[in-house]
């Protein structure tokens, strides 16, 4: 996933590697589940792509299976939701937020119940399984949706607390995880995790690099090297909430630095960055702007880092986006 | 024509062949793909009108691959009839390779993309109608996994088939009771199917899925005039490597390089025996 060069800035960091968010997610809601009878996991024969099989083996009374039917998963789960249990569903990103979507926009948020949809190897996590695959539409159509909140954790930290706030919160929730080991971003005691909040990762007033999900790590990274190689102090913040959107941090970021760049695992059309392009333009904020995602063209195949670096989304892309936003005239 | 016996080898090297790639690209469906080789031996070498020169005959049969997954087999299939080079498959899954992880149309021979499961019956039913409305005569086929049933799309498509009356249409399922969490009887039970398929308006039949003279007999005609026709292919997910017959973590399990030689040494052994068996 990173080239020699992102390592090294990596370890100058200090940044230690952690697990797979996915993993991080399972073990969280097994001890939530635990701790209370009336969480469920249901899958629809994702239990092993999901990590959970520990919690079948502990909780099998708590673990609805609906066989490879993600339309009936997500009918079932508002169902089970409407009867007071606390629902997560567990099914590929590509699948639950494609085929099942009049289930979403229907049962889960018109008729408003608490389940927590979670898009397990979001993005292209299944790079060279191709497009079928891919969830690069998923942002897009949720946010299209009234009453449903879109989480895009960016490590570990992030993954537990997002889980955690899902509980606790008696609304649709879609909850997005990818399935390779991340690094674990610094911050954790200084910005807090809260329901509709970005967390800043990284001071600065050149660039703001705005990041969803398992990007930020590379906009992280790209700061650094920016700060190094050409002497410019970029901010990072983490956007794990693509909906609701913190506005005032985004606004913060338009205001306070000299350009924007947002950075997501999604396609350019109806993504983190065109809501951030909507809300900056709408505050009547002239800004250099740049949307790094995936073109909307045929994705190439390959590996999620291969597919990352072909478009950019690496530490070396997005140095040479900032640079060239900032030397534009 | 090939003969069974020809017949025979050919599920064999192209057992060989698909672990061989799948083990090069460090990916792939292993246990679907070996389950459902016989059955695209006798499509490819036996039933369907298609060749590399007809491929664009709008009168040429049609193969839609629902259980996309299981790609290798299909993969290996196409090369042996000509459609491109088996040394192709070198790319399998590789940075800007059209040979990706499920069916596209960018390769040769392949007629619909596929991999999201439950497509692969609805896009037949179309296009077994368009032949109907055509008069064109070409038969249309699909083959569905016996997981994948319990996806509700199959179900509507099962109406439509019956309700226009497309006898040129073929779903076959590949039951080899397996899906990824396990049995499908415990994952989501869809037992007694053929009761099921038959209620719906089809015709059915239940055959060995290995057994190369079954199957050419269940496909080689529409089973029913004015039903489309099920057939309910009974097969061994793994089916040829002793250690991956009915072991569920080989549907995407990609074999250690001992594995991949055990494979290989079995395979080769028993089609060594094959050709020794004919001289
Ligand atoms: C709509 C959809 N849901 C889930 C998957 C993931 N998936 C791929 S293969 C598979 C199991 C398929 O089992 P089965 O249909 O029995 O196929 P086989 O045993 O022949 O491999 C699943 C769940 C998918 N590809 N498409
Ligand atoms: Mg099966």
């Amino acid at each position: 996933m990173y080239s020699p060069a992102a390592k090294a800035v990596a370890e100058k960091l200090g940044l230690q590697t952690g697990r797979a968010n996915l993993e991080e997610f399972a073990d969280t809601l097994l001890a939530l589940a635990q701790a209370n009878r009336n969480v469920l996991a249901v899958t629809s024969d994702s239990r092993g792509s999901g990590k959970l099989g520990p919690f079948g083996h502990a909780l099998p009374k708590q673990i609805v299976e609906v066989g490879i039917a993600e339309q009936n998963l997500v009918g079932i789960a508002a169902g089970l939701g409407s009867c007071g249990k606390k629902v997560f569903a567990v099914s590929p990103a590509c699948f639950l937020t494609a085929r099942s979507l009049e289930q979403i926009k229907n049962d889960l948020c018109y008729s408003d119940h608490p389940v927590t949809l979670v898009g397990i190897s979001a993005g292209v996590s299944y790079g060279a399984l191709g497009t079928t695959h891919h969830s690069l539409h998923d942002f897009a159509v949720l946010r299209a949706i009234n009453n449903i909140t879109i989480v895009a954790p960016a490590d570990n930290f992030e993954a537990r607390e997002a889980v955690r706030v899902c509980a606790g919160h008696d609304k649709p929730v879609y909850l997005r995880f990818g399935k390779a080991p991340l690094y674990t971003l610094p911050a954790a005691d200084t910005a807090p995790f809260t329901l509709g909040k970005a967390r800043e990762l990284r001071a600065g007033h050149d660039v703001a690099f705005l990041a969803s999900g398992e990007t930020v790590i590379h906009a992280l990274l790209a700061a650094t090297h920016l700060a190094e190689t050409a002497g410019l102090q970029c901010r990072v913040v983490s956007v794990p909430f693509v909906k609701p959107l913190d506005h005032a941090a985004v606004l913060a970021a338009a205001r306070e630095c000299r350009a924007v760049i947002t950075v997501e695992e999604h396609l350019v059309n109806g993504g983190l960055g065109e809501a951030v392009a909507g809300l900056i333009a709408q505050a009547g904020i002239a800004t250099r702007f740049k949307i790094v995602a995936l073109p909307d063209e045929y994705t190439v195949t390959g590996s999620q880092a291969e597919i990352f670096r072909h478009y950019g989304l690496t530490m070396e892309g997005l140095s040479a986006t900032a640079q060239g936003l900032l030397d534009r005239n | 024509m090939p003969t069974d016996h020809e017949l025979a080898l050919k599920s064999l090297l192209y057992r060989r062949n698909l672990l061989r790639w799948i083990k090069h690209a460090g990916a792939g469906h292993t246990g679907g793909s070996l389950s459902c080789v016989d059955i695209l031996n006798v499509l490819y070498n036996r039933i369907l009108r298609v060749s590399p020169a007809t491929f664009s005959d709008p009168r040429r049969d049609r193969y839609i691959q629902s259980k996309g997954h299981s790609v290798e087999a299909l993969y290996v299939v196409l090369a042996d009839r000509g459609f491109f080079p088996e040394s192709d498959l070198a790319t399998l899954c590789g940075y800007q390779s059209h040979y990706v992880g499920h069916p596209t149309r960018h390769v040769a021979g392949i007629e619909q993309n596929t991999g999201a499961l439950g497509h692969g019956l609805p896009l037949a039913v179309g296009t077994a109608l368009a032949s109907k409305l055509d008069d064109a005569g070409f038969r249309a086929f699909t083959l569905v996994g016996d997981g994948e049933l319990a996806e509700g799309s199959n179900w509507e498509a099962a109406l439509a088939g019956a309700h226009y009356q497309l006898d040129n249409l073929t779903a076959i399922i590949d039951c080899n009771t397996l899906q990824i969490t396990g049995r499908t009887r415990d994952v989501m039970n869809h037992e007694p199917l053929s009761e099921k398929w038959s209620a719906f308006g089809w015709a059915v039949r239940t055959v060995d899925g290995h057994d190369l003279a079954a199957l050419t007999a269940a496909l080689e005609q529409p089973l029913e005039a004015g039903k489309p026709s099920c057939i309910i292919a009974r097969t061994t997910k793994g089916k040829g490597v002793s250690f991956m017959e009915d072991v569920g973590k080989w549907h995407h399990g990609v074999p250690s390089d001992a594995e991949h030689a055990k494979a290989s040494a079995e395979l080769d052994a028993a089609i060594a025996q094959l050709v020794g068996g004919a001289a």
